[in-house]
């Protein structure tokens, strides 16, 4: 099942990278959301950065900071005698950073959209921020982690610049499902790139119509 | 035993004003904070419960400092054990009745009271049901039990009654009383209506642009004739000529009453009150 192995491999790419985005997601987002700080709106610019920034040059910076003589990487290779680069990991360490704003930003509206009295009456009924954050504002905000969660698990799966970038083309280990697609073109091999490609397409259409549908259910407050 | 002294800058309509506030609530007070909107009433409740951060004062109770501005004290509102009850009601809407009470016991607290103020509040065959399934009403005899779960030293009712008909109104104000009667707690509750005042409060505080303009009890501050004139804002809904006589029909506060004025009468009258 060798036409398997990119597909499975963007998949296991996926189920790596969304729960780190959650649990880093989540802090920002709170942050972000209710922060009194001056400098907020600086950290939502760099936040937001990779929504914009073409993937060639967060591909490049990676590149950079990860390669043997890179800030990152040369400490790596010193230190655990470990080269990310063009390795399964580094794909994880991309993902989690070009998806950081959809998560963030999905969850900061969630956070935004509770009103201010539910929070304050956790406080007045004496409980901390951490039990009101745990047990009222996350249970009332689903479809937002709902969209962040789905968001980027598509995203991931179908980013393909930076993962070339810093990937690379290595069968079994950095060859994901979008990767294998513009090497079959390359090849002019069709049927294996219409092969992963209705796959991809499948599956970005049934994530995004289950996001729709539950959203479309839920009620605001 | 309270005391309250506040000071803090607020901006209204009408431009920046001083909110000025000395009071002193004993055990078992009921005390109305009356006044038009914008006077700072709410914003009074918000600093009792650590919400809001007064500019200057002390907020004492007993001889616990719950805030002072000179000493740097600001307890956060988890350490001050105050009941709010907010004008929307604030209920969670994904726990049950049941949990929504549940939800305000605190560590190791003696969770017979759920049952009892079920009970109390006429909400045990609601239990099991979800905020938003709840009428007005409803909402409001659940959001004042929770509020009673922890015992608070002081509960604070935020305009209880402002989103209610008159006769579910009488309903809740019956209900404030009993939980009052039964926990013995001082409350503090901000009205704009003058039936809220009458009805519960011993002591009425009146506040406009954040100062205190009168207080005292209900028949102190009302029935002294020469003090005030009866005043009620109303809108002319017809005017009828009847005899010589007009007719108007004047909607207040729900109410239609028919007021008969002379040819004299009506020469006196100026056109902004003639509309």
């Amino acid at each position: 099942m060798e036409i398997l192995s990119p597909l499975w491999l963007s998949f296991k790419l996926s189920i790596i990278a969304v729960p780190l985005l959650l649990l880093t997601g989540v802090p920002a987002a709170y942050f972000l959301a209710f922060s009194k700080s001056r400098f907020k709106h600086i950290w939502e610019a760099v936040v937001s950065l990779p929504l914009v920034l073409p993937p060639s040059v967060i591909g490049f910076y990676l590149v950079l900071l990860f390669s043997p003589n890179g800030y990152i990487g040369s400490v790596l290779k010193s230190v655990l005698d470990v080269q990310l680069l063009f390795s399964f990991p580094i794909l994880v360490i991309g993902a989690v950073i070009f998806n950081f704003p959809f998560m963030v930003n999905s969850i900061k509206a969630g956070f935004e959209s509770i009103p201010a009295y539910l929070i304050e009456a956790s406080y007045t009924l004496g409980k901390s921020k951490k039990e009101t954050l745990l047990k009222i504002m996350i249970p009332n905000i689903k479809p937002a982690f709902l969209t962040g969660i789905v968001l980027c698990f598509a995203h991931t799966v179908g980013e393909f610049g930076v993962i070339l970038m810093i990937g690379g083309n290595i069968p079994g280990s950095t060859r994901v499902a979008s990767v294998a697609i513009y090497n079959e073109v390359e090849a002019l091999n069709y049927n294996a790139a219409h092969f992963h490609s209705l796959i991809l397409l499948s599956v970005s259409f049934i994530m995004l119509l289950i996001l729709y549908t539950v959203n479309r259910k839920y009620k605001g407050f | 035993m309270f005391e309250i002294k506040l000071k803090k800058r607020l901006s209204g309509t009408g431009g920046d004003f001083d909110l000025n506030l000395n009071l002193s609530i004993v055990e078992d007070d009921f005390i109305s904070l009356f006044g038009p909107s914008g006077s700072g009433k709410t914003t009074v409740l918000r600093c009792i419960a650590g919400l809001t951060d007064p500019d200057e004062g002390f907020i004492k109770f007993g001889n616990k400092v719950w805030f002072d501005s000179v000493k740097k004290i600001n307890l956060t509102p988890q350490e001050r054990n105050v009941g709010l009850v907010f004008q929307e009601y604030a209920l969670f809407p994904h726990f049950t009745v049941r949990e929504n009470l549940e939800y305000a016991l605190d560590k190791g607290q003696d969770r017979k009271i759920i049952d009892e103020l079920l009970y109390i509040s006429d909400l045990k065959e609601l239990s099991d049901s979800k905020p938003q399934r709840l009428s007005g009403g409803q909402k409001q005899r659940l959001a004042l039990a929770r509020a009673f779960v922890r015992k608070p030293s002081i509960l604070l009712l935020d305009e209880p009654m402002c989103a209610l008909d008159r006769s579910t109104r009488r309903k809740i104000q019956i209900e404030i009383l009993k939980l009052y009667k039964r926990y013995n707690i001082p409350i503090i509750i901000v009205s704009h209506d003058m039936t809220d005042v009458f009805k519960l409060a011993q002591k009425t505080v009146m506040l406009e642009n954040g100062k205190i303009m009168n207080s005292g009890t209900f028949s102190e501050m009302f029935n002294k004739e020469s003090d005030r004139k009866s005043e009620f804002v109303g809108e002319i809904i017809s005017v009828q000529k009847n005899n010589g006589i007009y007719i108007f029909t004047i909607l207040v506060n729900e109410n239609l009453i028919k007021l008969s004025v002379s040819d004299n009468e009506i020469e006196n009258i100026n056109t902004s009150q003639k509309s």
